[in-house]
């Protein structure tokens, strides 16, 4: 099994346009003839858990990452996966520099299990805007150790010092001699040399492809539609399954009332019950799903003791009027002077309480899985995931093997923003597993739309409560806030009693203003929801909750918005800088409101926010049209520390504009009876091309250590928006989407 | 049924009310056009029936039988679908990609009929969703493709 496990499928297009087939054949021969260094790699190389292999140190092994093909093409196996955040393209340009092979010649794939791709604290996910700037320095080490290992096989075949040799992209040069090896003649000598400690790095002065905006590697395969998905590939001799799922979590199937008449529909294969669903399996998948469908299942309601069983009664109302109850103090997480104190003193107290609804991923690519049985017992999976550690090891639990006899594969992401983390219940691998075992036959299960939006793991609801002091000039002397709710750090990692869960409070703890005495709590309560982590996390409302609350404390105590931050940011010179220079992007602060140039009256807000390791200033421009906010431009000044890719940080930071609008606009998902009720994008609605606004992006490097870039530019646009609205129309808009609103002319 | 697909008489067994989508996807291996909703709402499933954008995921194959359709695998084939790939990948348009074969569909369609789009025109027909936010990028490639 090691000879397979050490050889990842790339799963190839048949010419004529064929269905791809992953056949064990090909698993068998995936690598062959290709390289070069990647033999190098022990067959004991723990595939599964770091804790079984404390030998290995992540990011140190070149052949678990590299392999240099006779070409001169290299294949770069990298522990993150690509969902358009552009990770393939910045590790390319990393290793690039150092092994010196331009990143054009790079193939990346996200790499199949093992400890030398933990990466993250020990832990492998692609999230937390983590990829880049947990891995720099080791993906720059391994580029240096592999062009000295190609240095000192070009020495032994030349019979020349190593020290007289150099390397140009994808070549070592003599230049005493003239003469020159190509890598891709060298990778195979190279790997039989001993790997280099403590290799110097490349001046960063000499940077030819880290820091420039080089092209993404994937785009003429995804303009094109040759990328592929996991819902584009085909396992030989596979069927193709659908699920009805129970309307609510912890139903169960019961009396089917049609059984006969779907067994009999055209393509059936066979039906299934499932944990909480019914399946279909046929030889189509739009059979298999006209059958399900067809299907009158009478649903049983949960058992006392099922496991994250939904409530009949449970709506998003009232979770939000429990939210609204739930009595503080909660626990604390940022406290700093005497608030309580502060407060009483203050010359003027305001208050106010935010909430923010529950969000659908909606990425564009419904979840999908593949899933094989081998003849030896041990399993392939290929499905969708940010965690390919942790799907195997549930993954192994659901098939009753060992996880070393489950070979997870990763394709590309046709979009995630969390949604492929690990959830119980959100994820369709198991169900394939179970599918593939009773038809003795590999199986692709799809989840229709319908189902999607039934079991995706939600940006939870949360709300907040705030109480500020004032000072006689108007100053914020006492911040007291209190964020009710469940994060989802707290609900997939446990959550200690007696500690805050981080994801909900971040972004209302953290922040960089000076008010002396603050306060920030976390008051724990429970959600029925199946909730998840959505691009920015706690960021994605917190900061709404936080930076709006901000302008009416500015307001209250007449100051203006921007020019109260940059006080208050006076001792904090990175968040100062950064603030003016989203500022002198849109020609100057300007609150309004004004009349545009087309005779609209226009008003701007700012906010600012502190997300994964980077920090952002925002400023959005409104208007009203037909009772609707239309937001004309967003200025965002992103200042990350240092930098791999700067097109690719503006291409994230347009992607974060959109989805932080969409949600500060439009979205939420409404739950009644205990279902949620949109079921499809026509009534969840997500930004369409013409509410997007122009987006203008300042890239400032601090030289702070490296922070991220998917996620950051993401919280500040709800509570711009929502403060240029306020501007303009006098209303403090307090819980999102503001598609709930209607705002009379201005 | 016989289908006209990129050029190419296909026969295929499906029931006559099958989604196009599907018979490409399942029956022909032309994975390049996607599902994203099945509804007609997001357009990740745009082909070309006779030059026209079609969401294919709503479009019965009875009903295109005897049509001309074109599906992503095939725009390189196409002078105007040339163009608009050029300008995607000089304008670095997909983000995770997903949608981008129905929005080159669509921007085919467009140019093909009006080579000279307003604003207008490119909102009236750039209206697949992008959860990526690229939407910005694809009327830049949009306004270039026309020029070139
Ligand atoms: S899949 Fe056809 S419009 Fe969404
Ligand atoms: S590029 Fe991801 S949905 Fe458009």
């Amino acid at each position: 099994m090691d000879g397979i496990l050490n050889a990842p499928i790339r799963p190839e297009r048949h010419p004529q346009d064929r269905p791809t087939n992953l056949s064990r054949r090909s698993v068998l021969g995936a690598s062959l003839g290709a390289l070069v260094l990647g033999v190098a790699l022990p067959r004991s190389a723990p595939r599964a858990q770091g804790a079984a292999a404390p030998s290995v140190r992540p990011g140190t092994r070149v052949p678990a990452f590299l392999e240099i093909r006779p070409d001169g093409s290299v294949l770069l196996r990298s522990p993150f996966v690509e969902g358009g955040q552009g990770v393939t393209t910045a590790f390319a340009q990393i290793v690039g520099e150092e092994l010196d092979v331009d990143p054009t010649a790079f193939t990346v794939e996200c790499a199949p299990p093992g400890a030398d791709y933990l990466m993250v604290n020990g832990m492998r996910f692609t999230g937390g805007s983590f990829s880049v700037r947990s891995s720099y320095a080791a993906m720059r080490g391994l580029g240096a150790t592999a062009r000295r290992m190609l240095l000192q096989a070009a020495a032994a075949r030349l019979d020349v010092p190593l020290d007289s040799l150099a390397t140009e992209p994808g070549r070592v040069i003599h230049a005493a001699s003239g003469r020159s090896l190509a890598y891709g003649a060298l990778a195979a000598d190279a790997a039989a040399m001993p790997a280099p400690e403590g290799v110097p790095l490349r001046a960063e002065s000499a940077f030819r492809w880290i820091g420039k905006p080089v092209a993404r590697l994937d785009v003429r395969a995804k303009s094109t539609g040759k990328a592929l998905y996991a819902i584009d590939l085909t396992a030989e001799g596979m069927l193709q399954a659908a699920v009805q799922h129970a309307p609510r979590l912890g139903m169960e199937p019961g009396a089917v009332a049609n059984e006969a008449e779907v067994r009999a529909m055209p393509g059936v294969h066979s039906i299934h019950r499932l944990p909480g669903a019914m399946a279909v399996v046929a030889d189509r998948w739009w059979r298999a799903r006209r059958a399900v469908e067809t299907l009158q299942v009478d649903w049983t309601e949960a058992a006392p003791d099922a496991r994250n069983a939904m409530p009949g009664d449970f709506s998003s109302a009232g979770l939000r009027a429990t939210l609204t109850a739930a009595p503080g103090p909660g626990i604390a997480a940022e406290s700093q002077g005497d608030s309580a104190t502060a407060l009483r003193n203050a010359v003027r107290v305001i208050e106010a309480t935010y909430d923010a609804p529950h969000l659908a991923h909606g990425q564009l690519e419904p979840p999908s899985a593949i899933a094989r049985w081998n003849a030896d017992g041990t399993l392939d999976l290929w499905l969708p995931n940010q965690a390919p550690e942790m799907f195997q090891r549930a993954a192994a639990t659901v098939a009753g093997i060992e996880p070393e006899k489950v070979r997870i594969h990763s394709p590309m992401l046709g979009g995630f923003f969390g949604r492929h983390f690990l959830y119980e219940s959100a994820n369709p691998f198991p169900q394939a597993i179970l599918l593939a075992k009773a038809v003795g036959r590999p199986v692709k299960l799809i989840w229709s739309r319908e189902e999607e939006f039934l079991r995706d793991a939600l940006r939870p609801m949360g709300l907040a409560r705030f109480r500020a002091g004032l000072d006689p000039q108007g100053l914020p002397i006492a911040l007291h806030a209190e964020a009710v709710g469940e994060g989802p750090v707290g609900r997939w990692f446990g959550r200690q009693p007696d500690r805050a869960d981080p994801s909900a409070v971040e972004g209302i703890a953290g922040k960089p203003y000076a008010i002396p005495h603050r306060h920030v709590a976390h008051v724990p309560q429970p959600n029925p929801v199946m909730i998840g982590f959505w691009r920015s996390v706690g960021h994605s409302m917190n900061d709404f909750f936080y930076e709006t609350f901000f302008d009416e404390m500015a307001d209250a105590g007449g100051q203006d918005p921007f020019a109260l931050r940059l006080r208050l940011l006076a001792e904090s010179p990175r968040h100062r800088t950064l603030l003016e220079a989203v500022g002198h992007l849109s020609g100057g602060w300007r609150r309004g409101p004004f009349e545009a140039a087309d005779g609209t009256r226009r008003a701007r807000g700012v906010a600012m926010a502190s997300p994964f390791g980077s920090e952002v200033a925002t400023i959005a421009e409104v208007s009203i049209r037909d009772g609707e906010v239309m937001v004309h431009d967003v200025w965002v000044a992103i200042d990350p520390g240092s930098i791999v890719n700067p097109a690719i940080i503006e291409a994230q930071v347009q992607s974060a504009v959109a989805l932080g609008l969409s949600s500060a606009l439009l979205e939420e998902v409404v739950y009644e009876g205990g279902t949620p009720q949109a079921r499809n994008f026509d009534g969840y609605r997500i930004l369409p091309p013409d509410r997007m606004p122009r987006v203008h992006v300042r890239i400032i490097e601090s030289g702070a250590p490296m922070g991220g870039i998917g996620e950051p530019g993401l919280p500040g646009v709800p509570p711009a928006v929502v403060n240029a609205v306020a501007t303009l129309t006098g209303q403090r808009i307090r819980s999102l989407p503001l598609s709930k609103t209607r705002f009379g002319s201005v | 049924m016989d289908l006209l697909i990129n050029g190419v008489t296909r026969q295929v067994d499906s029931e006559a009310d099958t989604p196009l989508l599907w018979v490409l996807r399942d029956d022909l291996g032309l994975t390049g056009t996607k599902y994203g909703c099945g509804v007609a709402q997001c357009g990740a499933c745009t082909v070309l029936v006779d030059g026209q954008a079609t969401r294919s995921c709503v479009t019965p194959i009875d009903a295109v039988a005897g049509q001309s359709i074109t599906t992503i695998e095939a725009i390189e084939a196409d002078a105007v679908g040339r163009k608009v790939i050029a300008a995607w990948v000089a304008n670095q348009v997909p983000q995770c990609g997903y949608c981008q074969s129905g929005q080159v569909m669509a921007a085919t369609a467009l140019l093909t009929q009006t080579p000279q789009p307003s604003e207008e025109d490119i909102a009236g027909a750039m209206t697949n969703l992008c959860r990526c936010g690229t939407y910005n990028a694809i009327s830049a490639a949009v306004r270039q493709a026309a020029q070139g």
